[in-house]
């Protein structure tokens, strides 16, 4: 029964063309892979870091395993405190991880409604809108990001921040993202409002919610799909850094991004793996959301079918 | 040795579940001097020949096997031959002059590029040629026009252009695929005209590809019928068009909408050569006691008053100008009896689609009046009658590919309306509802749980109008619901909404470009130019005695299947 409904969904044309790209297979396999490594940290990790039984000052600065005074208990090195880089690496891919999805489905839901919305009723509600939209994107997404920090801080108090600092970042990010989802959707929703299926509904005398979140919503989808998958790798590297500047995660619970500028203040003293490993690890995780994301736009448009 | 000849032309396109042989076994020739039409229904392979010919198969379709020779010149073998000889001995005209031209250049530059690409002359004498080609395809004052971008001129010069385009090496054979099928009547007379010239006096050989039986009839001497890739019949055009000897080519000329005749039903044949009985649709009684029956009552039922409907596209300053604004209407007042079914026809651009908008509220008028038994449509204020009279308008639309949501379920797509305006209905009734309705259109139950793209264009169209009777409409705007339609399933909806019409005394308002299809469907008509009405009166009185010069005209060069035989 389950074999069989796996075996449908392969034999779709979206599932042959994923069959027949290495790329597309060889990015979802490492994707799952950190996620699933992340979801179920407590067990893939060796050490929980923010255990500070677990933790020994006297192992900081341990070198990854292979190299001159490594030791095999920490495969890829200690950091500063002593914690183990790999287990701290996969929390912080977590953390990473949700406020990513968490951020760009906020965004998602925002530059969705606003963009079919516009799209569907037009008219000065559009413009004005669509000016938002063009006056946010001239407005680079660190610097948004930034801003909404900037005042969510001054709203929080500080014994609070940290716990809601995670929050604050899901907010941040969502906010700079929206614009492109509302683009997107704007234009799809243009091209759909006009064709005869909706004028159906009209002539019936559906209403408009009706219409536009019942109708013209499953069929615009696929371009949302596309760049919410761009975008997710777009808003772990924002997390990332602002995380890097300062203003994302507290040093008691790292996100990746945290990390990396842990390590930055080592790398010139020769601690090279407190930055490197999970720079590298980044790098990967966001490649292969990308890769996927461009595999995606391929296999869903239409005109590229043929080939 | 004929000067062009296709032997056992084999044509696959490899997929990946399964191979479809867009051609087998396709063998005709063509002499010099000579018009031959492939006619056929969509998908049938008739383009696909065409484009074996000058090789631009698209991928993943080859060749398998065959041979296409020009002057004893092998095509189908090496691509270096048929790229010098394409353009230069063979010349295409495609079917939409809007996109066949690029929009960046002048006319020029397009046509001394052509020329140039393939002979010596240089840049002045390529010049000069351009500018004769263009007076004998017919463009008045040429060496101003040559300097023109293509969106400057009518569709119908544009494709007088493409032609010239086409002819403009010399070619020995000129393909033509659907040349006519985006040009309205008028203009598609003095085109098929210009093509029948050159045939003479260049002597070209010449192969049409249409689907319109009349265009055949008026301009070739043989024709090719094809169907699932094979030729089921070539012979003399009067002789295939009188009297055809295969089923498949007697089920297309039956279904050809005669020009000369209001018949009662259209006569479909079946696969087996049997003549398909009368009426397709079982109403079954339940429906009749839902619904009861209605007297054909000969109340006016619709009254469109001096409509007058501007468009004044959302410009931010509205224009104080009044003579730069298109008037789509232009005092048009026509009205419409209960029960009977009432044409409009007229070219494109003669505001027929804008009356259907008006009429089904999705647009308003500028100025006037709309009555729908004594409700005014457009009066702002009573909005709540009007909503009670939404259901009563229903439309059916031209496109069948975009006017079903792809991804609803067909029993979606019946049972929203009925929803929408029983609000307390259980979804047991809903059911007997949606099953009454895909028997009525002739469809069957199990259709139901699939999703339109499964359907076919006239499948489609039975849906269509399915979900348009859901709400058990009393007025039924039908704008051009047969266009996008092959001729055999054009006849197979025409008869289904002749049925309905019947049985449920529904009232039709018809719009179609095609004079023969209003023939056959209306009971009165009214004939539009440039969104004024020229004449309204009885259809069979229109087309036998018409009144307006337009009408006239309409009527001489509208194509005949009849002026043959």
């Amino acid at each position: 029964m389950i074999s069989k409904l796996i075996y449908n969904i392969f034999d779709t044309d979206i599932g042959y063309s994923f069959r027949k790209s290495k790329i597309a297979i060889l990015a979802t396999i490492v994707f799952l892979i950190i996620v699933l490594a992340s979801l179920f940290a407590s067990i893939v990790a060796p050490y929980n870091p923010f255990d500070p039984a677990s933790i020994s000052l006297m192992d900081a600065f341990t070198p990854p395993a292979w190299s001159d005074g490594g030791n095999s208990n920490f495969i890829l090195g200690t950091d500063q405190q002593g914690r183990d880089m790999f287990s701290t690496m996969i929390y912080g891919s977590r953390i990473s991880l949700t406020v990513g999805f968490a951020s760009i489905i906020f965004a998602l839901i925002l530059g969705v409604s606003l963009g079919v919305t516009s799209g569907y009723l037009g008219g000065r509600y559009e413009i004005i809108v669509m000016r938002f939209t063009d006056v946010q994107l001239t407005i680079p997404s660190i610097l948004m990001a930034l801003l909404v920090d900037g005042i969510a801080r001054g709203f929080i108090s500080k014994s609070l921040h940290n716990d809601m600092a995670i929050y604050v970042l899901i907010l941040a990010i969502g906010i700079s993202e929206w614009p492109q989802f509302a683009r997107v959707t704007r234009a799809a929703t243009l091209v759909e409002k006009n064709k005869e299926y909706i004028l159906a509904s009209k002539i019936i005398g559906l209403s408009n919610i009706v219409i536009m979140f019942k109708h013209i919503l499953p069929n615009i989808l696929r371009p949302v799909l596309v760049i919410s998958t761009i975008g997710l790798s777009q808003a772990i590297i924002t997390e990332s850094t602002l995380s890097f500047l300062g203003v994302g995660f507290p040093p008691t619970n790292p996100s990746l991004g945290t990390l990396i500028r842990f390590g930055n203040n080592f790398l010139f003293s020769g601690e090279w793996w407190i930055t490197f490993f999970p720079a590298i690890f980044l790098v990967v995780l966001a490649f292969s959301i990308n890769l996927l994301g461009d595999w995606m736009r391929d296999a869903l448009n239409p005109k590229l079918k043929a080939r | 040795m004929s000067f062009f000849e296709i032997k056992n032309l084999d044509i696959e396109y490899q997929t990946r579940k399964e191979t479809i042989e867009a051609s087998k076994k396709v063998s005709f020739s063509l002499e010099r001097g000579e018009i031959i039409g492939i006619v056929g229904e969509s998908g049938s392979g008739k383009s696909t020949v065409a484009n074996a010919i000058i090789n631009l198969i698209d991928k993943p379709g080859k060749i398998t096997n065959g041979s296409i020779r020009l002057d004893e010149i092998e095509l189908c073998k090496n691509e270096k031959i048929i790229q010098n000889i394409r353009g230069k001995k063979i010349g295409f005209i495609f079917q939409d002059p809007q996109t066949s031209l690029n929009p960046l250049f002048t006319i020029k530059e397009q046509l001394v590029e052509t020329i140039q690409t393939h002979s010596n002359l240089n840049y002045n004498e390529a010049e000069k040629k351009s500018i004769n080609l263009l007076k004998e395809v017919g463009i008045e004052n040429p060496k101003k026009r040559i300097n023109d971008y293509p969106h400057q001129f009518s569709g119908g010069m544009r494709q007088r252009v493409v032609i010239a385009l086409a002819i403009s090496c010399e070619p020995d054979l000129i393909i033509a695929d659907e040349p006519t099928t985006a040009l309205d009547v008028s203009i598609q007379f003095k085109i098929l005209n210009l093509l029948k010239k050159l045939t003479i006096e260049r002597n070209l050989g010449v192969i049409i590809i249409t689907h319109d039986m009349g265009v055949i009839a008026e301009t070739t001497d043989r024709v090719i019928v094809m169907r699932f890739g094979n030729i089921v019949e070539q012979g003399k055009t009067s002789k295939i068009l009188s009297k055809p000897e295969t089923i498949e080519c007697k089920s297309l000329v039956m279904s050809v909408p005669p020009t000369n005749k209001k018949i009662k039903r259209f006569k479909l044949l079946s696969p087996d050569g049997k003549q398909i009985q009368d009426s397709s649709i079982k109403l079954t009684n339940n429906i009749i006691k839902n619904w009861g029956t209605r007297e054909r009552s000969n109340k006016k039922l619709l009254d469109f008053i001096n409509v007058t409907k501007v468009f004044d596209e959302g410009s931010i300053i509205s224009s104080k100008n009044s003579e730069s604004k298109v008037k789509a209407l232009d005092n048009v007042s026509f009205n419409i009896y209960e029960g009977e079914s009432f044409g409009l026809v007229g070219e494109s651009g003669s505001g027929k689609s804008t009356i259907a908008k008006i009429i089904s509220s999705l647009i308003s008028p500028t100025s006037g009046e709309i009555f729908f038994e004594d409700i005014s449509l457009h009066d702002p204020k009573n909005k709540i009658i009007k909503n009670k009279f939404r259901g009563q308008i229903q439309m059916i639309f031209q496109d069948p590919y975009s006017s079903l949501n792809p991804r609803f379920k067909v029993k979606n797509i019946i049972a929203e309306p009925i929803k929408f305006f029983q609000k307390n209905i259980d979804n047991e009734q809903v059911n007997k509802n949606i099953y009454d309705l895909i028997d009525i259109v002739g469809m069957s139950r199990q259709s139901l749980e699939r999703y339109p793209h499964e359907f076919s264009g006239g499948q489609r169209q039975r849906i269509s109008i399915a979900r348009a009777l859901a709400t058990r409409p009393r007025l039924l705007i039908c704008d051009e619901p047969t266009s996008a339609l092959d001729v055999s399933i054009q006849a197979q909806v025409l008869n289904l909404l002749k049925d309905l019409q019947e049985q449920l005394n529904l009232t039709i308002l018809f719009i179609s470009h095609d004079l023969p299809v209003i023939r056959q469907m209306c009971d009165r008509t009214s004939v539009l130019k440039n969104g004024m009405v020229c004449e309204t009166n009885d259809t069979e009185s229109i087309f036998i005695n018409p009144k307006h010069s337009y009408t006239k005209e309409l009527l001489k060069l509208m194509p005949k299947i009849e002026s043959i035989i």
